[in-house]
C-alpha cells in the first residue's frame, strides 16, 4: 500500500471540502473494495476521507411511502433490520447474500453503488425498484446514475447520503453465484411495482447492470413466471469469460427470472 | 502519522502509527498478539478474523485508524491467561476442530460471533453457512462444525460470552 494521508470529517460538507481541496481523494466507509485494491498497489489515492465518523448517514427509517437508507448503512444492518425487513424484504435477503458475516459487518451500500462493480448485488435492486440516490448535491435515478463498468455519474466531490427505495408490491432476488469468488455469475432482481415490472441483471452484462424490457412487458401484463416461457434474451452484450459463456449467462437470465417471480409471488 | 487509541482485549492502547496499518499488522507486529493470523492476505480465508465492537471483521482489510475509539477482542482476550478456555475453545478442543490448526482462531471468532447473533442451538445447515468466509486448507469442516454446535450449546451455560 502506497502513503496516504487520513482524513476523518465530522460532516458530510466537511468531508466534501476534503475532496475539493485535495484532488484525487478517495472516500472510505466500510474499506471492503478499496482496502483490497490498494494492498494490490491499483489504487494510490493521496488522502483517504473517512465517511464511517459522520453521524446520521447509516440510518435505515421509513418516510412517508419510500424506505430510506444511509450512505454508511453496513450490509448486516440492511439485512437483519426490522424495518427493512417489513417494507421490502427482498432486500434485506439480499443483503444478507453479499460477501460472508464479516465481510457484512464492514461494507456499506454507498460504496457498493459508488463502487457499481459490475456484479455486485445492490446495483440490481437500486435499478429494480427504482430507487432515488441522494448526494450532497442531488438527486439521481438509476438510469442516470449507473453509467457502465465501475462508472457512475458522481463527481469528484459529490457524495452518496442516502439511497430512497420505493415499497413494491412484490419482489424478489435470486443470484447464481460463482463458485469460487461467490460473487454473482448472474444475480437478477424482480420487483411488481404499483405502476409497472422491472427486471434488472447484475453479474452478466458486459456494461454493468441493466434492464429487459422484453420480460418487464410481459409481466406487466400477467405477473407470473408462466408468461416467460418461450421468452428468451440475447447473448449479445453480455459478458464471456473462463467462468461461463455469454449464452450460458443468457439462458441463467431466463431461469433465474423465472425463479425470481415464482419466489415474489409467493411471498405476498 | 495518526494517534489512534483504542480498547485491545479490556486493555486500553494508544499508538502512533502510519495510517497504512493494517488492523492485522497492528495487533501481530506491535502488540505481539499473533494468535490472529494472515493467511490469503485478501479478506476471504477468515484466518485473521477479530471482533470489533461484538462483531467479526477481517482484520486484514481493515485499517487501524478505522478502529480508533472502538473496542477489539482477539483469540487471546477470549479467556485470560491461565484460567480455563472460552467454551468454544474447549470444544474444538475436545470434538478435534483443527488439523494444522492454522485457521482456528479465526474460526473460533467467527464461531463466538455467530452464537452472539444466532444463539446457542445452531443446525449444521446454519453453522456450514456463516463458516462462508472461513476456509480451513486441510478440509477439516466436519469436526469444526461439530465444533461450533457443542460450543454454542456451552456457552449458553459459561460465564463467558
Amino acid at each position: 500500500m502506497y502513503e496516504f494521508k487520513y482524513h476523518r470529517p465530522a460532516t458530510v460538507r466537511q468531508a466534501a471540502n476534503l475532496l475539493v481541496k485535495n484532488e484525487d481523494s478517495k472516500l472510505i466507509a466500510g474499506g471492503h473494495t478499496l482496502v483490497p485494491v490498494m494492498k494490490q498497489r491499483l489504487a494510490s489515492p493521496p488522502h483517504l476521507v473517512d465517511l464511517s465518523h459522520i453521524e446520521g448517514l447509516n440510518g435505515i427509517e421509513m418516510k412517508g411511502r419510500a424506505l430510506v437508507i444511509g450512505a454508511t448503512a453496513r450490509h448486516a444492518d440492511v439485512a437483519t433490520s426490522a424495518i427493512v425487513g417489513e417494507a421490502i424484504p427482498a432486500l434485506a435477503e439480499l443483503a444478507a447474500m453479499i460477501g460472508d458475516p464479516a465481510v457484512r459487518h464492514r461494507g456499506t451500500m454507498g460504496g457498493s453503488l459508488a463502487n457499481n462493480d459490475p456484479t455486485a448485488d445492490y446495483p440490481a435492486a437500486v435499478l429494480a425498484l427504482g430507487a432515488t440516490i441522494v448526494t450532497n448535491k442531488r438527486r439521481l435515478k438509476p438510469e442516470e446514475f449507473f453509467q457502465g463498468l465501475f462508472s457512475t455519474a458522481l463527481e469528484s466531490d459529490e457524495i452518496i447520503t442516502r439511497v430512497m427505495f420505493p415499497v413494491p408490491k412484490k419482489a424478489a432476488y435470486i443470484k447464481f453465484r460463482n463458485q469460487a469468488s461467490r460473487y454473482a455469475l448472474v444475480g437478477v432482481f424482480v420487483a411488481k411495482r404499483p405502476s409497472d415490472v422491472r427486471v434488472a441483471v447484475t453479474g452478466a452484462g458486459a456494461n454493468g447492470v441493466f434492464r429487459i424490457n422484453s420480460f418487464e412487458e410481459a409481466l406487466k401484463k400477467r405477473f407470473s413466471h408462466k408468461v416467460l416461457e418461450g421468452l428468451t434474451i440475447s447473448p449479445e452484450g453480455l459478458n464471456s469469460d473462463l467462468h461461463g459463456s455469454a449464452e450460458y449467462r443468457a439462458h441463467l437470465i431466463s431461469v433465474l427470472t423465472r425463479r425470481a417471480v415464482e419466489a415474489a409471488t409467493a411471498k405476498a | 502519522m495518526a494517534k489512534i487509541s483504542l480498547i485491545v482485549n479490556g486493555k486500553p492502547v494508544t499508538a502512533n502509527v502510519d495510517p497504512r496499518t493494517l488492523l492485522v499488522q497492528f495487533l501481530r507486529e506491535n502488540l505481539r498478539l499473533t494468535g490472529t493470523h494472515v493467511g490469503c492476505d485478501t479478506s476471504q480465508c477468515g484466518a485473521c478474523v477479530v471482533h470489533i465492537d461484538g462483531k467479526a471483521v477481517k482484520s486484514c482489510t481493515t485499517l487501524l485508524v478505522m478502529a480508533d475509539g472502538h473496542e477489539v477482542r482477539t483469540i487471546e482476550g477470549l479467556a485470560p491467561d491461565g484460567a480455563p478456555l472460552h467454551p468454544m475453545q474447549e470444544a474444538f478442543r475436545e470434538h478435534h476442530g483443527l488439523q494444522c490448526g492454522f485457521c482456528t482462531p479465526g474460526m473460533i471468532m467467527t464461531a463466538v460471533d455467530l452464537v452472539h447473533r444466532r444463539g446457542h442451538e445452531l443446525s449444521d445447515e446454519v453453522i456450514r453457512e456463516e463458516l462462508e468466509g472461513n476456509l480451513c486448507r486441510c478440509t477439516g469442516y466436519q469436526n469444526i462444525v461439530q465444533s461450533i454446535a457443542a460450543g454454542a450449546k456451552a456457552m449458553a451455560k459459561s460465564d463467558l460470552a
